[in-house]
């Protein structure tokens, strides 16, 4: 495969430039890093969110924020960790990894991938800005089902609501544009020699949700339009009492928004099927099925969207039919944890912060895993519908396994991103204080749900105190839990030991090249010989410092 | 070790997760409310068949990680390969068709309760204004019939209030029902989508403005329940709960003819708050819906009905 040269800029620019993050960038790398930290802001701002919920949530009382900033606060909560944090955070990290590790100079389209990033902090900031709106911001939670997501204040046309559309739409299209890119890249941008199966699990992954992005998404900004247009425009699609349909709303909402669980989920799949191997100097077992599963993932994905509207007078043929369908899930799911699981086994393991994150985040899929199927049994779903068991099982999906998968990323590749190394302490000091806060926060949820506490109330009975009192106290420590962190990663970054260009003594064209790697990745386009994940072969194993990089990537990748 | 030995060692510490896992699932029973009918029963039965098989899943992985974490660490910086092993086909084999059969199991004993559950009452759920023939063919095709049920409450739900009407016209913000009797509650929603959910009952329905939906409950045990609002209705969501309270036939009736001498009065916990200021550290003064004392089964306003 030929590779084209896109940009002439000098391959080795000097590296500690921090303004190319603040202007209109086009290399991959510099927007991978503009995306992740842009991101991580609004992790921030979501979990500042997330803690005054909490904080309401101690007593049973309303005492904290009046009953409107509450609906606000879960709805705005939700929205950006989901479309400002985690998809975003992926989008970055793909982009980062994705040219390297299938050994391309760039993205497909390099001005493409930035406008794609350009878009992400004007509709952030639109949609934070509607808590400066006379009557606040969005309250009907982030699915914004009609007719509750309609009740607006009368005579405003810009309100909360009108806000979170426009920006969600402008985010969906930032997505779609970042998928063109990203499979466009993955299919046409291969190094010569990396055929499909030679290339890392993480871009499979990162292939696999994106192509759901291309195929789902747009049903949601379809959907959302329409939603628009009910509310500021008279139109009746979604409208109940005047022949429209809610149902259908919740449909497209669905059609995109459970495969969105995939589209965050899968790159954090990805990220495990990377960091394991390295740490415990196995290859990763089973490498084709679980390459193959990822696919496999994304395809069962499009057909369990109902699974979220079991009570939603859904007739039963469709209940039993999506009740199948979303079992299935499990399948190519199972796959991939019973691998990550045999790469461990019978291994050398090394506990350095991103395997703990990685270890850490693969356990506790299991359990939002398990109880994921739990939820797809109809009968069982039609009881815990709507309840903290619900809200349980997702953050055991969203937080503790994909954003602990993300940290687990951030860790791993900080040596290769900024040429430096963090700090080993305070990372596993990270690690602990947010694994024991994730587990302290939402493992009581799941109980409570059982219980029938119903999500997204402000107030409620003393019966259920107990268990949001650990709730709370755990959300708190998670939000301690980012200080070790931010003081790691800004301390490193600016004053750490300078990282060689494989730490890890890791596998994958990424770690052949310079930390941090120069403006067109590689001196040279390598040509591949071998499949991934070679942890046998002794030359990942020996540390000769007298040979130099040049040599030994030479020697790897047998140009 | 010899072979024999180690696949006896394995035998035994599956036998003893199977154990654990199997007590797990009975200790599931516990972590859920009263079971006031007989879906609860049914449910609670297919939790904790859930709860086992997934406890062993998560003990076998969790244990495989533990044990490694504990015995296969590598002295520092010897970067030497672990075990050069990148899969084995029967392996994953194994493990490609094991969880397909578990999960096609599941799927099926969630048919299996879900059948019995239909026959209990969730048949009735939705009636969509069809014509008259194909609801008639829908009736023949889905089989067993439910028996008709022995009495029809009409549940009203508005912003931010629940409210019942009884078939001598008596109406009431409790939910009374007569225990062991099937009883069908024929929902209206005013306003937004409302979900009618009482967690010692197991059963949850959304309720769709514009839309006739029934459900028909089975309640066998005496007692006073909670119903909640599940789905997310706005301002004083939090606020939606009612009384149920389950009694004899003799007690049901004696309430009925008794309410209908009293004078309904109307408490409305929205609109006690509505009208105070907030009392809360963080007052934001957003727009909010205006609740209405009004009950809404006396509005009456339900007539785009089919």
């Amino acid at each position: 495969m030929t590779h084209e040269i896109r940009e002439t800029a000098p391959p080795n620019e000097p590296e500690n430039n921090w303004r190319q993050y603040f202007k209109f960038n086009t290399d991959h790398k510099a927007i991978a890093v503009q995306y992740m930290v842009t991101a991580f802001i609004f992790f921030l701002v979501g979990g500042l969110l997330a803690m005054l919920i909490r904080a309401e949530l101690i007593t049973p009382a309303l005492n904290v924020v009046d009953r409107p900033l509450y609906n606000g606060l879960f709805t705005l909560h939700g929205t950006i960790m989901i479309f400002l944090w985690i998809i975003p955070f992926n989008a970055g990290i793909s982009n980062y990894l994705v040219p390297l590790m299938i050994g391309a100079q760039d993205m497909a389209f390099p001005l493409l991938n930035a406008i794609s990033f350009w878009m992400i902090p004007p509709g952030g900031i639109l949609l934070i800005s509607s808590f400066l709106l006379p009557n606040g911001t969005a309250q009907s939670g982030w699915w914004s089902y009609p007719p509750i997501s309609l009740q607006i204040p009368p005579g405003q046309p810009i309100n909360g609501e009108c806000l979170w559309i426009i920006s969600l739409v402008i985010i969906g299209i930032s997505s779609i544009m970042g998928a063109v890119n990203f499979v466009t890249t993955i299919f046409w941008m291969r190094a010569p020699g990396m055929s499909f199966f030679r290339m890392p699990v993480f871009v499979w992954s990162a292939l696999s949700a994106q192509l759901l992005q291309l195929i789902n998404l747009p049903a949601l900004t379809g959907a959302l339009i329409l939603l628009l247009l009910d509310l500021n425009f008279g139109t009746q699609f979604f409208k109940p009492l005047e022949n429209g349909d809610p149902i259908i709303y919740q449909h497209l909402f669905w059609f995109y928004s459970h495969p969105a669980v995939y589209i965050m989920a899968l790159p954090a799949f990805g990220i495990f099927a990377e960091v394991l191997p390295a740490f415990s100097r196995n290859p990763l077992f089973g490498y084709r099925s679980l390459a193959v599963a990822s696919l496999g993932i994304a395809l069962v994905s499009i057909f369990v969207w109902v699974h979220h509207m079991f009570t939603s007078a859904t007739p039963s043929w469709m209940r039993i039919l999506f009740m199948f369908t979303s079992m299935l899930v499990a399948v190519p799911t199972g796959v991939k944890a019973f691998g990550w699981t045999a790469t461990i086994w019978k291994s050398k393991l090394h506990l350095e912060t991103p395997m703990l994150f990685a270890m850490g985040g693969a356990a506790m899929f299991l359990l939002g895993g398990v109880t994921g199927v739990m939820l797809a049994a109809v009968p069982f779903d039609i009881h815990v519908h709507n309840t903290y068991f619900v809200v349980g099982h997702f953050h055991y999906i969203v937080f503790n396994t994909i954003t602990m998968a993300i940290f687990a990323a951030i860790y791993f590749w900080f040596p290769k991103i900024t040429g430096r190394m963090y700090a080993e302490g305070w990372g596993k000091l990270h690690f602990w204080l947010t694994f024991i806060g994730a587990n302290l926060t939402f493992f009581p949820m799941l109980p409570l749900g059982l219980q029938g506490m119903v999500r997204r109330i402000s107030s409620y009975d003393p019966q259920y105190q107990d268990g949001n009192v650990i709730s709370s106290l755990g959300a708190f420590l998670l939000g301690v839990s980012t200080l070790p962190f931010i003081a790691n990663m800004v301390g490193s970054w600016l004053y750490g030991q300078r990282a060689v260009n494989n730490p890890w003594h890791a596998t994958g064209l990424e770690w052949t090249t310079t930390s941090p790697p120069p403006r067109n990745n590689f001196a040279e386009i390598p040509v591949v010989k071998r499949p991934p994940y070679d942890y046998g072969n002794p030359k990942y194993s020996v540390i000769e410092p007298t040979e130099s990089d040049e040599q030994r990537r030479r020697e790897i990748w047998e140009r | 070790m010899p072979k024999f030995l180690e696949y006896l060692l394995i035998a035994v510490v599956i036998a003893i997760l199977l154990a654990l896992s199997r007590w797990i699932g009975q200790q599931a029973y516990t972590w859920m409310p009263i079971q006031a009918t007989a879906e609860a029963q049914k449910v609670d039965d297919l939790f904790s068949f859930l709860v086992s098989i997934g406890a062993f899943i998560i003990f076998v992985l969790l244990g495989m990680m533990v044990f490694s974490i504990i015995f296969f660490r590598a002295p520092t910086n010897d970067y030497s390969e672990g075990h050069p092993s990148r899969g084995d086909i029967r392996l994953e084999i194994l493990w490609t068709a094991t969880p397909t059969v578990l999960v096609l199991w599941l799927a099926f004993q969630g048919v299996n309760i879900y059948q019995q559950l239909h026959i209990l009452g969730l048949q009735q759920i939705v009636q969509l204004p069809t014509p008259l023939e194909s609801a008639a063919a829908y009736a023949i095709t889905t089989g067993e019939k439910p028996k008709p049920a022995a009495e029809t409450i009409e549940v009203f739900v508005k912003q931010w209030d629940w409210s019942f009407r009884y078939p001598n016209n008596v109406i009431s913000q409790e939910l009374h029902l007569p225990v062991n009797l099937r009883t069908r509650l024929n929902m209206h929603a005013k306003d937004v989508l409302h979900s009618f959910y009482v967690p010692d009952f197991r059963l949850q329905q959304y309720i769709v403005p514009g839309r006739n939906i029934d459900l028909v409950v089975t309640p066998i045990r005496p007692g006073k329940y909670k119903l909640k609002d599940a789905l997310f209705s706005g301002t004083y969501f939090s606020l939606m709960d009612a009384d149920v309270l389950v009694e004899s036939p003799e007690q049901y009736n004696q309430w009925l003819t008794q309410a209908q001498q009293e004078l309904a009065t109307n408490q409305n916990q929205a609109v006690a708050e509505y009208t105070q200021p907030p009392t809360t550290m963080l007052k934001s003064g957003w727009y909010t819906v205006a609740p209405s004392q009004e009950g809404i089964a006396q509005e009456n306003y339900v007539k785009n009905d089919t």
